[in-house]
């Protein structure tokens, strides 16, 4: 009899224990979701690729390009005193204007 | 002893060398972006994002040292690619070099291929090892003689010189891709090759460089309805028809050139059936495979999938037939690796010479070597600490349990910053080169 009692609690025990399990990936979604309630269902959906193919989109358009362009001459004024004879304001930049960005004349440390 | 020998059963690895700045601080251009041996194992380049190519020699073995084999010096350096900016799409298009990868040699020079997001350069690299001196109207520097100091003539001769390793770009393939070239590679028959982005893979002749055949175009009409992208491609090694590409999906197409121009129809898909019990928001991203590659003879292909390695049997499409796990216990991080982007890493995977041993990349500046026939499984770590010349790499182990053993590491003690994307196998002798973030190690076989 006292068998049967242990074989029912044994039983009881693994049903518990698969109740309890859940694969660590759903646990590590439900945490989250905890923290970004409003994502959305479709995780690998085309929001996340579209970002990808979008890599190195740097300005929306011409209008965010030229906003962009006075924000950085505004910015280079305080740091450049002696062009201060130089006009500013009434210059519609160019793609000329745009600061490229410096190529690597350095030689790569590998090869140091 | 020459060879391959077996993986990590018997094979002891030892630290040979470790190219690069101890610096702390990593300057965004040295971070290392690819790695490739050529085919004779020879050379091996190395590109990063600042655009550079570096390239290594290995020395021939020397008679005082005849159980090291020889250590690689730098050979010839060069940039390869530059930033650039598409002001039409107003794109920034990086100078990162994606991949580089060796033609067969055919004669004096080495060719090899290197890529950015946008363009694919075609590279000579020749030695110079004599110049021809004696000329009759020019003085040795170069300067014209004066025609009235002339009374004999002489023939010029060719002379020893400093050997000078010229790097010089014979073809650019530009302008054949709106996507972000991931992938290139070499067919077998030396004369074409293959490049693919997101979404296109083209076909181009290594002489012709104004003009390219689409080869797979997955775009779809509406771009709302995108839903895979491609993720890498490479050409059978020996079968110059076949290549497969991978998908952001899990997926892997093997397509024949014989069937159709375009092949967008596969001949053969590679996919493994989903447990719909398992499926949570993370089952896609970490499906995403990362890099294939086929092995050496030609009957298996491997793919790398964020948490696992995969070797398939191209007779077979319905699973791998060998699966391994590289770091399983980051299965219970996969929020926090979602929130810090790590979970998009792109890790990469290589065969040793005869196809034996698989290895892969991981965290903490970890890297992973699974011996397919003995069934064993080896971590190793890439670190100055274990930089002593011809010292043996000890197996490093994660903890994953409460209990913690001395020397263990706890998963949540790992760096994510220090990760291995990037090795190469020696394609005949048991030679790895492992790239950590700014840093080229360089490992052998434990020879006695």
């Amino acid at each position: 009899m006292s068998e049967e009692v242990e074989g029912t609690t044994a039983s009881e025990e693994v049903q518990e224990m698969e109740d309890k399990v859940i694969s660590p990936e759903k646990a590590e979604e439900a945490k989250l979701k905890a923290r970004y309630p409003n994502l959305g269902a479709k995780p690998g959906g085309s929001d996340l690729l579209r970002k990808r193919l979008q890599k190195g989109q740097k300005y929306f358009d011409s209008g965010d390009y030229n906003m962009a362009k006075a924000k950085m001459k505004n910015k280079q004024l305080p740091s450049a005193p002696t062009e201060k004879t130089e006009i500013t304001g009434g210059h519609i930049p160019t793609p000329q204007d745009l600061p490229q960005r410096k190529t690597s004349i350095v030689a790569s440390k590998l090869a140091g | 002893m020459a060879g391959t020998g077996d993986g990590s059963s018997d094979v002891q690895w030892c630290f040979s060398q470790v190219k690069g700045a101890i610096d702390d601080e990593v300057a965004e251009a040295d971070v290392i972006s690819t790695v490739e041996f050529n085919h004779s194992g020879e050379l091996l380049a190395t590109g990063d994002k600042g655009g550079r190519v570096v390239i290594f020699q290995q020395e021939p073995e020397s008679k005082n040292q005849p159980q090291c084999r020889g250590e690689y010096n730098v050979y010839s350096t060069f940039q390869s690619h530059e930033p650039e900016f598409d002001y039409l799409k107003s794109l920034e298009i990086e100078e990162k070099i994606n991949k580089i990868r060796w033609l067969p040699q055919k004669n004096a020079a080495q060719f090899l291929l290197s890529t950015n997001d946008k363009t694919i350069k075609l590279w000579k690299i020749s030695e110079r090892d004599k110049r021809p001196e004696g000329y009759n109207l020019k003085e040795e520097d170069g300067r014209y003689r004066d025609f009235n100091t002339v009374t004999t003539l002489r023939v010029p001769v060719f002379m020893p010189m400093d050997l000078m390793v010229e790097a010089s770009p014979r073809r650019v393939f530009a302008n054949a891709h709106t996507y972000h070239i991931n992938s290139i590679s070499v067919n077998s028959d030396c004369e074409t090759y293959l490049s693919a982005d997101d979404l296109r893979i083209n076909l181009w002749n290594l002489e012709i460089n104004d003009r390219s055949f689409n080869i797979v175009d997955i775009k779809p009409a509406n771009m709302e309805e995108l839903t895979e992208v491609i993720t890498a491609a490479e050409f059978h090694p020996n079968q110059c028809n076949t290549f497969v590409y991978s998908s952001s999906k899990g997926t892997i197409r093997l397509c024949d050139m014989r069937a159709a121009a375009l092949c967008d129809q596969h001949t053969k898909l590679f996919e493994e059936p989903e447990d719909p019990n398992n499926r949570s928001f993370f089952s896609e991203i970490i499906s995403s495979i990362s890099d294939v590659k086929f092995s050496h003879s030609g009957r298996y292909m491997m793919t790398r999938d964020y948490l696992s390695v995969k070797v398939w049997d191209l007779n077979m499409e319905t699973r791998p037939v060998e699966t391994y796990q590289v770091h399983d216990y980051l299965r219970s991080k996969l929020c926090s690796l979602y929130e810090n982007d790590c979970i998009f890493d792109k890790f990469e995977c290589c065969w040793n010479g005869n196809d034996s041993v698989v290895m892969t990349g991981s965290y903490n500046n970890f890297f992973r070597m699974f011996d397919r026939g003995y069934r064993q499984d080896v971590t190793l770590e890439a670190s100055r600490e274990n930089s002593k010349p011809r010292s043996v790499l000890k197996p490093r182990k994660v903890s994953t349990g409460g209990k913690r053993k001395k020397d263990e590491i706890s998963v949540d003690c790992l760096d994510f910053n220090k990760k291995i994307l990037h090795t190469a196998w020696h394609p005949l002798d048991n030679i790895i080169a492992v790239a950590t973030t700014n840093n080229l190690y360089i490992f052998q076989e434990k020879l006695n």
